[in-house]
Order: C-alpha cells, then sequence, then structure tokens
C-alpha cells in the first residue's frame, strides 16, 4: 500500500499480520533513501553490523532522538527545506532541528487529518486554542507548541486564543465565542500542562466554573510537570469535566521529531498506533524487545519522514504495550499507555551516570542512550 | 467570480494580483504558508458563505485547485 492509500483508509483496520510485513517493507526501504541521501546517517550506518534482508522490524537501525539535537540530519537539499522544527526541551539548552521540505510536511498534514477525523468527523468544528497567539509568530521555524497547534488548527474554524501574551485567560473573549456558538460542537486543543495550569488551575482559582457541554478536549505534550503534581491521567480529566464541563478529552502522544503519525487515546484510555506508525519497547539496560505488557523504552516508527532521516526513533519516554488488535474499542493496532520520561533523560555524555544514579528512580539504566 | 477569488488571495496572502495564476502553489511562495493558508479558509468561508470541510482545506493547494474545491460547494466559476 502506498501512503496516499493508507490515508485514503481508515487508519484502525490493518491487521497485524499485514502491518508487520508493511511496516518491515517500508521501514527498511526508507532506512536505504536516508542512507543515501543523508551522509551523516550513512555514516551512523556504516558503522553498525549489516543487516539481514529477511530480518525483522526489531532489526532495522533506529537513532536515539537526542541525536536530532546534536547533529543536522537532512536528507534534502538546504533550498527545499520550508520548515524547521524545533523541540522544546525544558531543562537543556540544545534543541532537535527537524527539517521538512515540502513532501513531508504534506504527508504530516494527511495523516494528521487521517487521525483526527476518525474522531472529529470531516466537520470543522469552532476551535478554542489554549494558547497565546504569540506561539505562532515566527512563520518559518515552530516549536514543538508551535506545530501541534499548526497541526490542529485545521480541524477548526472561527479560531479562538483563550490566553494573552502574559497567559491569562481572556474571560470576555471566550464568553463571546460561547455565545456566538451556543450548541455546537466546540473543539479545544491545547498542550497538556497549558491546559491546567493556565485554563483549569486558572479557572479554579477565580472561581469560575464553565460548561463547554458538547465538546472536546484534545492536549499533548506530555505529563512530566502534571506528575510532579500527583496529576495523572484520571485525575485530569475527571477535574476538568467537573470544573470546565468538558466531557470528551482525548490525550495524544506524539512528538517533534515525527509530527503527523501521532498516537491518539480512545475512550478507554489507551493510545493507538495509526497505519503508518509503529511501536516497540525495549528494556532500558540491554535494549532487547520486551513482550507486551512489560514496561520499557518506547522506539516509534514512522512511514511519513523523507526530508530528514526520523522514521526509525528511539525516545526517551517509558511505555508499555497492552496489546495489539484487541482493544475493546475496535481499533486495531498496538494499544499502549506512557509512563513519562525516563529518569534523568535529558542528561548527557559519559557524565551522566553519577546523576542519574543519585537522580534516578530506579537506577539501573545507564548509558545505552 | 474568478476575479473575485483572485483578489481574496491577493489581499488574504499579501501578494499582487498578478501573482495569483492557476500554477500558484502552497508552500511555493513564503507569503502563502500554513498560517496565511488559515486566513485565507476563513475568508473563503465567509466571502463565499460556504464552511469547508477539514480535508478540502488540506487539497486546497493551489489557485486552480481552489476554484475546483469551491465549485464543490455550489461556487460557479
Amino acid at each position: 500500500m502506498t501512503l496516499e492509500q493508507l490515508f485514503q483508509s481508515n487508519p484502525y483496520e490493518m491487521k497485524a499480520e499485514d502491518k508487520k510485513k508493511m511496516m518491515f517493507q517500508e521501514i527498511s526501504s526508507l532506512t536505504k533513501l536516508h542512507r543515501e541521501r543523508c551522509e551523516p546517517y550513512e555514516n551512523i550506518n556504516k558503522a553498525l553490523p549489516a543487516q539481514h534482508e529477511e530480518g525483522m522490524i526489531e532489526d532495522l537501525p533506529f537513532l536515539p532522538v537526542r541525536l536530532f539535537k546534536l547533529a543536522e540530519l537532512r536528507s534534502v537539499e538546504k533550498e527545499a527545506v520550508i520548515k524547521t522544527l524545533t523541540s522544546s526541551g525544558t531543562t537543556s539548552q540544545v534543541v532537535s532541528r527537524i527539517f521538512l521540505d515540502k513532501e513531508t510536511s504534506l504527508f504530516q498534514t494527511k495523516a494528521l487529518v487521517t487521525i483526527v477525523k476518525s474522531y472529529l468527523g470531516n466537520q470543522r468544528l469552532p476551535m478554542i486554542i489554549v494558547d497565546s497567539p504569540n506561539v505562532i509568530k515566527d512563520r518559518t521555524s515552530f516549536s514543538a507548541r508551535g506545530a501541534g497547534i499548526m497541526g490542529l488548527i485545521n480541524f477548526g474554524r472561527n479560531h479562538f486564543y483563550l490566553l494573552n501574551e502574559s497567559m491569562e485567560i481572556n474571560w470576555e473573549g471566550l464568553e463571546q465565542f460561547l455565545e456566538a456558538h451556543k450548541g455546537q460542537e466546540i473543539l479545544l486543543f491545547g498542550f497538556t500542562f497549558m491546559v491546567w495550569k493556565y485554563f483549569y488551575k486558572a479557572a479554579l482559582e477565580q472561581n469560575k466554573k464553565i460548561s463547554l457541554g458538547k465538546s472536546i478536549l484534545i492536549h499533548s505534550g506530555g505529563w512530566k510537570k502534571l506528575l510532579d503534581e500527583a496529576v495523572d491521567n484520571e485525575t485530569f480529566k475527571s477535574r476538568i469535566k467537573d470544573q470546565l464541563g468538558i466531557e470528551r478529552i482525548h490525550n495524544f502522544y506524539g512528538m517533534v521529531e515525527q509530527v503527523g503519525s501521532i498516537f491518539m487515546e480512545c475512550e478507554h484510555g489507551r493510545l493507538h498506533t495509526p497505519s503508518f506508525a509503529d511501536l516497540l519497547v525495549r528494556d532500558p539496560q540491554t535494549l532487547e524487545v520486551l513482550p507486551n505488557g512489560e514496561q520499557g523504552i518506547i522506539q516509534v516508527m514512522s512511514l511519513l519522514p523523507r526530508s530528514y532521516p526520523g522514521h526509525n526513533l528511539l525516545t526517551e519516554d517509558l511505555g508499555t504495550i497492552l496489546g495489539e488488535d484487541n482493544c475493546p474499542c475496535g481499533r486495531h493496532g498496538k494499544s499502549f499507555v506512557v509512563h513519562g520520561r525516563l529518569p534523568a533523560a535529558e542528561l548527557r555524555g559519559c557524565s551522566d551516570t553519577h546523576a542519574f544514579d543519585s537522580g534516578g528512580n530506579n537506577g539501573n539504566t545507564s548509558s545505552q542512550i | 467570480m474568478e476575479n473575485k477569488l483572485r483578489k481574496i488571495f491577493a489581499e488574504t496572502l499579501n501578494i499582487s494580483e498578478e501573482q495569483v495564476t492557476d500554477g500558484l502553489e502552497y508552500n511555493s511562495i513564503p507569503e502563502w504558508d500554513s498560517i496565511s493558508h488559515m486566513a485565507l479558509i476563513a475568508t473563503l468561508d465567509d466571502e463565499f458563505n460556504i464552511m469547508m470541510e477539514t480535508e478540502d482545506v488540506i487539497d486546497l493547494s493551489s489557485f486552480a485547485k481552489a476554484k475546483e474545491i469551491l465549485s464543490k460547494y455550489g461556487v460557479q466559476f
């Protein structure tokens, strides 16, 4: 199946057997393509043991995500780059840079539409963006937040930015927006932490209880800051439902290194792989692939990246695969949960071990990545 | 009607009307990027009193394509 065909079909209907075959073929050929077009990537591959043609998906070479912080990895000419995405590493000074050409950018948009429309339908909804318009000010270089917003913005109309430059809620504007779209289904999008701190908590502190009624909130960006406050997904959902009246809430797991092929949370609280992306979980110490049900480091594969070698990446996140083709929601593909970041994942270099051992909570994952 | 559409393109993308030809494509000039695209879609929705679906928002990738998509919503060229 070509990517275009995958975009035309339901992203959650491919069966495990077909998926396995397709992923191996496609990821192998993407590896070949990037080896030809990206010299640093080729150099890394040359240093690895040769792959067998008849191998398994887990044997194909993958890059640690942080490599995009250290090297300029591009598989197209500089002139062909139309957009550069940057990561929002909170504690690190070095940001990842992801180079997009027209083709990859279009694939990302189409992949996202294929996934999100299976949840929202094809009608654009009045949309509240839980952020300030500043976040998309620079038009050629987007942060992770900007890229997320630009991706989801296509599903909305009459866009309203909830926050001003000082991250305060524009209550008057919100009132007008809700009045204008009374009785309609509203789409809200924001980063998990932004929604929690600047919408939910601000409303709570200012004693404002609102009812967004028939609305759907999509959020992403990670739980790190919320876990520090002991807020998990269930707490997040129930508090927001209570204070803001939002009934349908879907998280998604995604990263700036693989924009487009996101993993959406279903009605049963599980994240799902779409047809054009896949996931493995590896042992943090040995990097062996773990069976379903065991927690380890998440590896993500995506068929979209053509302008940069980001099709097969080892993340710095911990997760557990719950099953394949057997989620109670009926979607095919793998279903999984993310537990958060690998402890001290932002640290780097060979002096990591000490800081890791004293700061990590299981102290056994030293220096593989 | 084509003139009206050309005018909308020129005004929302902030380019001259001469630049708005059938071959004008999304992301081929700095002025037509993802952000101005949203402004363009909003203006088209308003001006022609329609509500384009998500897929059409994505597909509207050239001036020629815009005419084709708007025709689907009953706008005649």
